[in-house]
Parts: structure tokens; C-alpha cells; sequence
């Protein structure tokens, strides 16, 4: 389902050893969106991109579909990273809304904060969010894993279906609401847990996912300092008598 | 709903004397016998009522309007020799590629789960073979279908379910799904009975439970994201791909116009009639307003914007005949998709499986339990014997057939107006028969120069 990145093979700046070769600039001072996009959609396997005066703009470097570099020097607007299939995105800032929406594969790193429905649907790949994340974070995500260094906000993984959700600060109110198969990982508190979402036991095999997913995402926090939580599986079958919990 | 939704220790309603009106006895116009039914099924389950089709009320329709066709003042086109086109262009407002269809009737967006893989082949078949486009659902995009569709158009909802940018890429258009006529405000349902192992597999959920999806969408709210949502899909897609916006007629004035300022290339309303696999009763009945109503608000909203045939409108909800079509497009549509006809035309409800239907509690004309998978035509279904009923070759024949008719029929009415063109149908062709019609129509009562509110 997901393929991790060892960390070492992940560089969040320009200019060190993880380009093959000296990044094309494009500077969105001078350049549309447009040309971004077309020239990362164009772009072939091992090319590496830098994005400079991104201005928060939308959409940046969305539908990558090749084992590319993309770095983006400052802040991105909404969707940064949409769809993204294929290669690493960094964002040395912070992401607007619906980061990495419907990541299907690769990697995307940001090194401040996201906004809200961060990774929202991803069905695979890594999403690593080293600040907080805002409202829904991993809504409906089907099999992404994200991996959060600071705080997340209220109905994060509202209806997750698949995939993992480590979060190394604390979690807002209503916590993976109408939960599915996903599985969270919470190192600080929980607000309060959404319909049909329980603490659950940390078991061996859930340590070691954990301990896989921080080391991909670079971190050094223990696994065994995280609670897990998933679904109760009571909502899975409408039945009358749960009818207040809809 | 149907006798069988009742457990079985509930009385049979049909256990009556048989003559009713020989006793005198006075039917209750408030709590008629489907409404008993109603109640008693309501209290012997706790569980309200969900089912497929659309309203099934009684609403001013396009059976209240009426075509005045050419004599003195205005010339008839010669059936069979002179020219009536039914071409229509969708989505060349901002895209480089967009849809040209043969005739205007397009084919509404119907999931595989709700449908079995060999309707959505067969709705593939039918419509390539007439030059039309057919529309994936909420469940992602099958081989099956993009095989068999020449115009596929892949429908954007808030699940996300199988939704995948390489599928996204093949689309010939994309639908992005606020609401639909049945369910304005509504999100998806797809019982437990219907997760097959692929159907499971392709929503990223477990075999055999209740699945619900969301009725906003999970990465943004409103008009203002809209924008920046269409802009995304438009840069992943290069511009390449025309993008539609679908609502549920509530407010069709509003969101039509905040459609067209999102930045949509073609919006479809669709009115309370259109179709559902699965929803609850009281929502179907209740919620959003009737597609004659709609038609007249969505097109003010595109002339007051200067749009008007350049952002496309496509209508739906309770298509049946040539009639209709013609008469939504008289109303300023540009095209239409259908659903339920569609389903009809593939074998839905077909008499021949009367005894089936009458063994699952409903009738030949009445089975509406999409949601319970046990469709005896094979086509809502995901159970491999009853969908191997369905011949998709046969199937898409029939439906490829109908479509033929709806388009021969509005062109028979066009040119009895004196149209070159379905395009070239205007309200001043129409005329109502009742004040209710002529009110949400926005044409004169027949026989008058009134138009109630105007």
C-alpha cells in the first residue's frame, strides 16, 4: 500500500546531496502557476525543481506524476501538491488548505504549518507536516500515511478509511469521527473522541509501524509514548438503537 | 418501499375485502393507504424508509406544457428532408478539449455498486453508439465503462471514493458533485448488501458494511474554494478537460451563478424527480424543488451573466419522452441526461420479471429498492446471477435505441416550430396548462398573455 522513504534519502533544502543535479529555478515573482505545472507534468524521472516567491499562490506543483524533486521556497496556497503521485514535494513554509489532497503515492513534507483537510482522501504515500495541522486533517483518508509534528485540530480523520494518522503534539475535539479501518497514533492529549472512535491497545505490531513511520519522517519521538485509537466498528451496520449516535 | 421492508408478523395490506367500494367505505385523502403502510412499517422497524427512484409525488412537470407549433406567422421544416441538427458543444468556455455530442441527451451519473458492472456497460455501449456521453458515480471509474464509453465523464464527490488523477486524466469531462435533485444536501448510501468484494475494493472499504459518504465535500466550502478547487483540477488536467458543476435544485438562481463564477464550463441541475439508488424517503419527497421550476432559474442566472450557451446548461431529473427533452431545451437548456429512463430502457421494471418482483413485495412498475441488491432486471445489483441477466450487448441495443427515439422526437417537434436546431427552441415556443406550470415556467397560461408573478 504505501512505500516509506528512509529519511536519509530526504533532504528539505536545495543545494545539498539529495538532487542528482542542480535544480531548475522558477520564480512565481515572474512565472504563472501554469508554467510550473506544465513543466513538472512534462518533466522526466530524476529532474529537480525549485520554486522561488511561491506568494502563497494555489495549486503549486499539483498532478506530479514522475519520480522528481520539487522544492518550494516559502509559503503555498491552497491544494500544494494535489494528487500527487510520484517524486518528493517539500514546501520550506507553511500549506494552505487541502494539502496533498488525494496523495496516491511519493512524498510530501512541509516545514511549518498546514491548514485545514490536510491529506484529505490521500489513498497512499507520506505526508509530513513538521508544525501543526488545522481542522480535518486526513479526512476520509484512504490509506495515506501522515505524520504530524506539532498539534491537529478538531474532526481530524473524520471518516478515515484506510492508512495510518501519527500525531506528536496534541488532538482537537472529535477525533476520527465515524472512523473506518485507519489508525491513529496520538502522543499528547485528545479533546474528546468522535462516534465510533475508541482508544485501542498498543500492540508489538503497532510500536513497530509506528516506530517506521517517525523514523521516515525524521523524527526521534519513542513510539512508546503514543496512544492508538480507531473504530469501534458499531457504526459499521445501521441498527436502531445507535440512532443517537448519528 | 415495498411489504416485504415490514416484518413478516405485520399484517399484509392486501388481506382486504375485496369490495372496497361496494361498502361505501371513504379512502382517507391525508393518510391514504401508502401512507398507513408508512406508519406501520415505521413503527414495527424504528428505521426509516430508503429507496431508489426520485419523487414520486404529483409535480407540475412538462406534461403541463405544451408546444405551439408554426402555421401562419412562422414556417414548419419538412419532416425527414429538411435539416434539424442535434449537436451540442459542452465545456468550450475555458477548455481545450471539449465534449461534441451527437444529440443532446446525455446519461446521467450512475456508481458502479449501485449498478452492476454489465448496466454501466450497457449505458457505455448505448450511448457511444448514439454519440452521447454517460457519467461514472459515486464508486470511481471501472475499466468496463471507459472501454465501452466514447465520452466518459468522471464525477468529482465529496467520498472520493476510487478517485485517482491517472482516471482523471482519461476523463473526457469532469462533474463536480454538489447535490443532486433527489437528495439536495445529501450525502451517498450504499447498503451493506451491495459491498461486494469489488465494489469494497474500489471504495478503500470493508466487504458488507453500510457505507456512508459525506455530503460536503472534505477539502472545501463554498463558492470561493470552489474557484480554487476547479483551479486545481484544471492545472492537474493542463486545461485540457471541460469541468462541470452539478446541484440539487434548491436554490438552481444562486447556484447557477455561483457556478459560473467558480469558474465552471457547463452546470447540470437536476430537479426532485431525478433519481437515487438509495435514499431516505422522506428526504426524496420532501427536499429541493421540481425540474419546471429549476429550468427558468438557472437560465436568468447565465443571461444575466452574459453566458448563456457559453457555459452549458444540462437538465435532468424526470426525462421521459422527446416531448420533454425538447421542452427543457425550449426553456434554455442546452442538453439533458437521463437516469431513470435510462434504466428503464436497459430493462428495469420490465413486466416479464412480475413474478419476481411480486416475491420481493412490489410489482412491475413500482420496484424501487434499489438499495437492497436484489434486483431481478440484473442491473441494481452486485449479485453475480442476477446481474448475468442483463446481456450489456442487448442491453446498450435497447438503450441505443431509446435514445434514438428521444432524439427523433424532439427533432419532429422542432421542426413543427420551425427550428433548424433543438438549439434554436425558446420559451416563446411554449405554452401551460395550468397556472402552476405557467408560474415556474415562465410562460403564459395557454390561450392567455399571463404569466403568474410576472
Amino acid at each position: 500500500m504505501v512505500t516509506l522513504t528512509a529519511p536519509e534519502t530526504f533532504s528539505p533544502t536545495i543545494g545539498t546531496a539529495a538532487a542528482a543535479a542542480d535544480p531548475t529555478v522558477l520564480d512565481l515573482a515572474a512565472s504563472p502557476v501554469r508554467e510550473l505545472n506544465q513543466a513538472v507534468h512534462n518533466a522526466v524521472d530524476g529532474e529537480s525543481w525549485a520554486v522561488i516567491n511561491p506568494g502563497g499562490k494555489h495549486s503549486l506543483a499539483v498532478g506530479i506524476n514522475a519520480d522528481i524533486q520539487v522544492t518550494i521556497e516559502g509559503h503555498a496556497g491552497y491544494y500544494a501538491a494535489g494528487m500527487h503521485q510520484k517524486g518528493d514535494v517539500t514546501i520550506n513554509g507553511n500549506a494552505g488548505v487541502g494539502l496533498a489532497e488525494n496523495i496516491m503515492s511519493g512524498r510530501v513534507h512541509v516545514t511549518g504549518d498546514a491548514s485545514q483537510s490536510a491529506a484529505a482522501t490521500g489513498h497512499g504515500g507520506l505526508v509530513v507536516i513538521d508544525g501543526n495541522a488545522g481542522a480535518r486533517c486526513g479526512i476520509s483518508m484512504k490509506g495515506v500515511d501522515i505524520v504530524v509534528g506539532g498539534n491537529i485540530g478538531h474532526m481530524s480523520a473524520f471518516m478515515a478509511q484506510a492508512g495510518r494518522l501519527v500525531v506528536c503534539g496534541d488532538a482537537g475535539d472529535a477525533l476520527g469521527d465515524s472512523i473506518y479501518e485507519a489508525r491513529i497514533y496520538v502522543k499528547g492529549t485528545v479533546a474528546s473522541l468522535g462516534a465510533d472512535c475508541i482508544e485501542k491497545p498498543l500492540k508489538e505490531e503497532h510500536l513497530a509501524e509506528l516506530a517506521e513511520l517517525l523514523a521516515a519522517a525524521g523524527r526521534t519521538d519513542n513510539p512508546a509514548d503514543f496512544k492508538r485509537y480507531g473504530s469501534a466498528r458499531n457504526l459499521y451496520h445501521f441498527h436502531v438503537d445507535n440512532s443517537t449516535s448519528y | 418501499m415495498t411489504i416485504t421492508s415490514v416484518p413478516a408478523a405485520a399484517p399484509a395490506y392486501n388481506a382486504q375485502p375485496q369490495n372496497i367500494a361496494e361498502l361505501g367505505l371513504r379512502e382517507s385523502a391525508t393518510f391514504d393507504r401508502a401512507t398507513i403502510a408508512d406508519i406501520q412499517r415505521a413503527a414495527a422497524t424504528g428505521v426509516y424508509d430508503i429507496r431508489g427512484w426520485g419523487a414520486k409525488r404529483k409535480v407540475p412537470h412538462f406534461d403541463d406544457l405544451l408546444f405551439l407549433g408554426a402555421s401562419m406567422s412562422r414556417y414548419p421544416l419538412e419532416g425527414y428532408r429538411e435539416k434539424c441538427d442535434t449537436d451540442v458543444v459542452l465545456g468550450d468556455r475555458h477548455a481545450s478539449k471539449p465534449l461534441h455530442l451527437q444529440t443532446p441527451v446525455t446519461i446521467a451519473g450512475m456508481s458502479f455498486g449501485a449498478l452492476s458492472a454489465n448496466a454501466k456497460e450497457a449505458l457505455g455501449r448505448g450511448a457511444s453508439e448514439v454519440g452521447t456521453s454517460t457519467t461514472t458515480g459515486d464508486g470511481g471509474m471501472t475499466p468496463e465503462e471507459r472501454g465501452q464509453s466514447k465520452h466518459l465523464v468522471y464525477q468529482y464527490l465529496p467520498s472520493r471514493y476510487g478517485m485517482n488523477p491517472d482516471d482523471l486524466r482519461k476523463a473526457d469531462a469532469i462533474e463536480i458533485v454538489l447535490g443532486q435533485g433527489a437528495k439536495p444536501g445529501g450525502g451517498g448510501m450504499l447498503l451493506g448488501q451491495k459491498i461486494t468484494e469489488r465494489v469494497a475494493g474500489m471504495r478503500t472499504l470493508p466487504v458488507g458494511i453500510d457505507q456512508r459518504s459525506a455530503s460536503r465535500h472534505p477539502d472545501w466550502t463554498g463558492p470561493d474554494d470552489l474557484e480554487i478547487k476547479i483551479g486545481e483540477l484544471r492545472e492537474i488536467t493542463d486545461w485540457k478537460t471541460p469541468i462541470y458543476v452539478k446541484i440539487g435544485a434548491s436554490r438552481p438562481y444562486y447556484d447557477t451563478a455561483l457556478a459560473v463564477k467558480s469558474g465552471a464550463d457547463v452546470v447540470v441541475v437536476d430537479g426532485m424527480q431525478g433519481g437515487t439508488a438509495a435514499t431516505q424517503q422522506v428526504f426524496i419527497e420532501n427536499v429541493g424543488i421540481p425540474t419546471l421550476a429549476a429550468i427558468p432559474q438557472a437560465v436568468q442566472a447565465l443571461q444575466e451573466l452574459g453566458v448563456h450557451r457559453k457555459v452549458q446548461l444540462i437538465v435532468s431529473g424526470g426525462i421521459r419522452t422527446g416531448a420533454d427533452v425538447a421542452k427543457a431545451m425550449a426553456l434554455g437548456a442546452d442538453a439533458v441526461a437521463i437516469g431513470t429512463a435510462a434504466l428503464i430502457a436497459l430493462g428495469d421494471n420490465d413486466p416479464r420479471y412480475a413474478a419476481e418482483y411480486s416475491a420481493l413485495g412490489s410489482a412491475a412498475g413500482f420496484y424501487d429498492d434499489f438499495q437492497d441488491g436484489r434486483d431481478p432486471a440484473g442491473i441494481t445489483t452486485q449479485d453475480p446471477e442476477l446481474s448475468s441477466r442483463l446481456d450489456p450487448v442487448a442491453a446498450g441495443k435497447r438503450l441505443a435505441n431509446y435514445l434514438r427515439v428521444l432524439t427523433m422526437e424532439a427533432q419532429t417537434i422542432a421542426r413543427a416550430c420551425g427550428k433548424s436546431h433543438l438549439h434554436n427552441l425558446e420559451p416563446e415556443d411554449l405554452v401551460a396548462l395550468t397556472i402552476e406550470a405557467s408560474a415556474m415556467a415562465r410562460v403564459p397560461l395557454a390561450g392567455t398573455s399571463w404569466i403568474p408573478g410576472m
